[in-house]
């Protein structure tokens, strides 16, 4: 460096003595060409970097938000107390003897009725007109009623999701050409949709049971959900917390502060970095031997799911809690000595609060790449269709099967119907929104707290 | 401190769960990823209808399955195991040995095998002379057993488009690999009189012969996939001269990009595999653990539900996703209410 500076130099005795401060000799353009050519590079890699993540979000924004609009239908269905509660006595044992199977004829007494009331022509029976309603529509019948025993008799106006492939002929995923061998809905079925379309019957709108819902079956992908598998993440989380937040800061408090310098402690810290390298996939082996088949814990549970995870993010949260503790200088370890303080006041009074912005930024971290985990769930049972009933209370959350949000997102994009995959994109938009959030936390946390010498 | 509050209080849900770990109230069910569909709408019906949790279904394999379904009896085990083939006697001696002596193995019905193509792309009329041609490592060639030469499918057979072969065949750990290998591969070799030849070079041994037949080739031109059929489907996207091979069920699902080619001139179809002409389907089951039933509360419940005629008859939901409703579900009901159990007299 000291060589180019010289003669450029005004002050230095002129080595050549031709040329003047506005004019660059040739070294000096060679040198700022190759500023000019790195910075070309880096703006390049910047650029190359933001188009992928451009394209990565478009793919991802114009997939997914099809998923949080939902087609639904609007119909009045009577309930006859001839077919609904035989007896009569509105006994609620007997009225749950009709399953769903006997709640479906209404569907299609129904839109006879409204046929007749909007004076739609079609050649559809009843059967085919029901079949562009969700299979669950018989099931939303049933609870409806089972809730409320004293609706039997009157006839009471539904809103029931419409099929996958309606709600993706609304959506333009599926057209009059794209059904042509298809046997779960016909041409006729979908002129019939665009009458009730036209009669204001069918309407597509925003649809909250995609964020709160649970999973659906196979059958239905127009009713299936993030809500369960999102409890089940929160619980994983609160697991996480609980046991990687005390242990990882208490371990790093110990090995920072108290340990003793030796091999011991060297190959403590090696172990550590290479705990924090080791795939994802290895915990589940683990979980699944120590958790599930040796201290027997349920599987499937979020229990087991944190408990795994917690192994993952602990030496993530050990190495950043240990960096921030490091970063705090001696000075003030010394100067809380000096004036008679304990080493463990020393450290909780001082050192551990002027650390606790780092340690927070590593534990928020720490747990987005938890959130975002599927491999270790695969082993525990936590991937299939499980995330079926909400949660009723912390210990249910903990320990009913459940699933977790790329979990869920995995298995919903390995499913057979199409339309579970426009469900996994919206799953993922979820997630991202998610990882955004906390890590958003975490930078602000840093930017407000983190102090600097 | 609170880090004290939150390891006590982490302790404490530890323990709840030892105590709560043994009282499972809903039925877990694991296994075939091709009867997965199936068991998740039967689960979701099965809540509905009853006052029973939703059972939970997994996937995996139906091998993995069995496996995990022959670990043991009790709570921390599954209740059943679903399978896209029949159990093997290994597996039966290895759930005895475990002490899961009393199994009940319930048909639940038939699944068909189809052959599809990319939809805007050429249309082919199978035989399973054409597969074994086309994908096996060793074909004869005029008497002499040779390394496969076909490179497009016109070579196999004349009446077919100079397409290149490119085959998307499940991995062996699926179910589905052995019904492809046994009713299409193995037949083609003995229609073709190859299954003789290779008899004949390997000293009349018939195993041997067999699996000279089922050696698919590994040149390229037979891909093995061992993630789910959306993996085969993508890859058909991305190849359009791919030809996969899928459940019926998946292609009925995606119509609209896939064309289904005929196997011996019959297209396949619920009607077709339960008439039994078309000739690539398969049974699937799934296992019952015996000793679990009136421990774990809905089990037998659930799987009387699942072979009920309004779930697994023709007209019921199962067999409109694609399932071939089984034509003795009769003999099976009554199977299960007997809990009959496998190999036995009871």
């Amino acid at each position: 460096m000291t060589d180019a500076t010289t003669s450029s130099l005004p002050s230095a005795t002129p080595v050549s003595g031709k040329g003047s401060l506005m004019q660059q000799d040739a070294r000096t353009r060679k040198r700022n060409a190759a500023e000019t050519r790195f910075k070309a590079y880096g703006i390049a890699a910047i650029t190359i970097g933001m188009l992928m993540l451009l394209v990565l979000v478009y793919n991802i924004v114009s997939r997914g938000t099809g998923a949080f609009q939902q087609t639904f239908v609007t119909l009045e269905v009577a309930l006859p107390a001839e077919k609904l509660d035989k007896n009569g006595t509105r006994n609620l044992d007997d009225i749950k003897k009709v399953s769903t199977f006997g709640y479906t004829p209404l569907l299609r007494d129904a839109f006879e009725a409204k046929i007749a009331e909007k004076n739609i022509e079609t050649e559809l029976s009843g059967k085919e007109m029901a079949g562009i309603l969700s299979a669950g529509a018989a099931a939303q019948l049933r609870d409806f009623v089972l809730a409320d025993p004293t609706v039997i008799g009157s006839t009471v106006a539904f809103e029931f999701l419409a099929s996958s492939r309606v709600d993706g002929y609304l959506k333009n995923r599926v057209s009059r050409d794209s059904i042509a061998n298809d046997k779960n809905i016909s041409a006729e079925q979908l002129d019939f949709v665009d009458q009730l379309t036209a009669s204001g019957a069918i309407e597509k709108r925003f649809n909250l049971d995609f964020i709160t819902g649970a999973d659906s079956s196979d059958a239905r992908p127009e009713a299936a959900g993030m809500g369960v598998s999102m409890m089940g993440s929160f619980f994983m989380m609160l697991v996480v917390l609980a046991l990687a937040l005390p242990i990882g800061v208490a371990a790093s408090i110990y090995l920072e502060e108290f340990a003793p310098k030796n091999w011991l402690t060297d190959i403590i810290e090696v172990n550590i970095s290479n705990l924090a390298a080791v795939p994802s996939i290895v915990f589940g082996i683990l979980g699944l031997a120590v958790f599930i088949n040796y201290m027997h814990l349920p599987t499937s549970a979020p229990l087991v799911g944190g408990l795994v995870l917690t192994l993952m993010t602990l030496p993530t949260i050990i190495i950043s809690t240990r960096a921030s503790l490091k970063a705090v200088p001696p000075s003030i370890r010394d100067a809380a000595l000096g004036v008679g303080a304990s080493k463990m006041q020393s450290v909780f009074h001082h050192v551990l609060p002027l650390a606790a912005p780092g340690i927070l930024t590593g534990t928020i971290i720490g747990l987005a790449q938890a959130l975002g985990e599927t491999a270790p769930l695969l082993l525990i049972g936590m991937v299939g269709f499980i995330a079926s009933n909400p949660p009723d209370s912390i210990a249910s959350g903990l320990l009913d099967p459940n699933s977790a949000m790329p979990a869920q997102i995995y298995e919903w994009a390995k499913r057979a119907d199409p339309a579970f995959y426009e469900r996994a994109w919206g799953g993922i938009i979820i997630l991202l929104l998610f990882l955004v959030t906390m890590n958003t936390i975490a930078v602000i946390l840093r930017r407000r707290f983190e102090r600097r010498w | 401190m609170s880090f004290v509050k939150l390891t006590t209080s982490a302790l404490a849900i530890a323990a709840v769960s030892a105590t709560t770990a043994a009282a499972r109230d809903q039925v877990q069910v694991a296994g075939s990823s091709t009867v997965l569909p199936y068991a998740s709408i039967v689960a979701e019906a099965f809540g509905e209808n009853f006052d029973f949790p939703t059972p939970v279904v997994e996937s995996g394999g139906s091998s993995a399955g069995l496996k995990r379904f022959c670990e043991g009896v009790g709570e921390n085990t599954i209740d059943i195991a679903n399978a896209s083939r029949a159990i093997k006697d290994s597996e039966v001696s290895v759930c005895a040995e475990n002490g899961v002596t009393d199994i009940i193995e319930v048909r639940i019905g038939y699944d068909g095998i189809v052959f599809a193509s990319d939809i805007a792309g050429n249309s082919f009329e199978f035989t399973p002379t054409d597969w074994y041609k086309a994908l096996s490592a060793e074909v004869v060639v005029d008497g002499e057993i040779v390394a496969n030469p076909y490179t497009t499918w016109d070579q196999v057979n004349p009446e077919f488009p100079a397409q290149p072969i490119q085959a998307f065949v499940p991995g062996t750990k699926h179910g589905t690999r052995e019904v492809f290998e046994d009713k299409v591969i193995l037949a083609g070799c003995e229609a073709t009189g190859d299954f003789e030849a290779f008899k004949a070079a390997n000293g009349d041994d018939k195993k041997a012969a067999e699996k000279a037949c089922i050696g698919l080739r590994t040149d390229g031109k037979s891909v093995d996939i061992d993630g789910d059929y959306t993996e085969t489907l993508a890859r058909i996207e991305s190849n359009k001269d791919g030809i996969g091979v899928f459940g019926l069920a998946f292609y009925e699902n995606n119509t609209n990009k896939l064309q289904v080619a005929t196997m011996s001139g019959i297209t396949p179809s619920t009607e077709s595999i339960a008439t039994g002409e078309y000739p690539v389907s398969r049974p699937l089951f799934f296992y019952v653990k015996k000793a679990h039933i009136g421990v774990i509360p809905g089990l037998k419940e659930f799987a009387e539900f699942f072979v009920a005629d309004e779930i697994a008859g023709p007209d019921g939901p199962l067999s409109e996703y694609g399932l071939v409703a089984d034509p003795k579900l009769e003999d099976t009901q009554s199977a299960v209410a007997d809990e009959a159990v496998l190999g036995g007299n009871s």
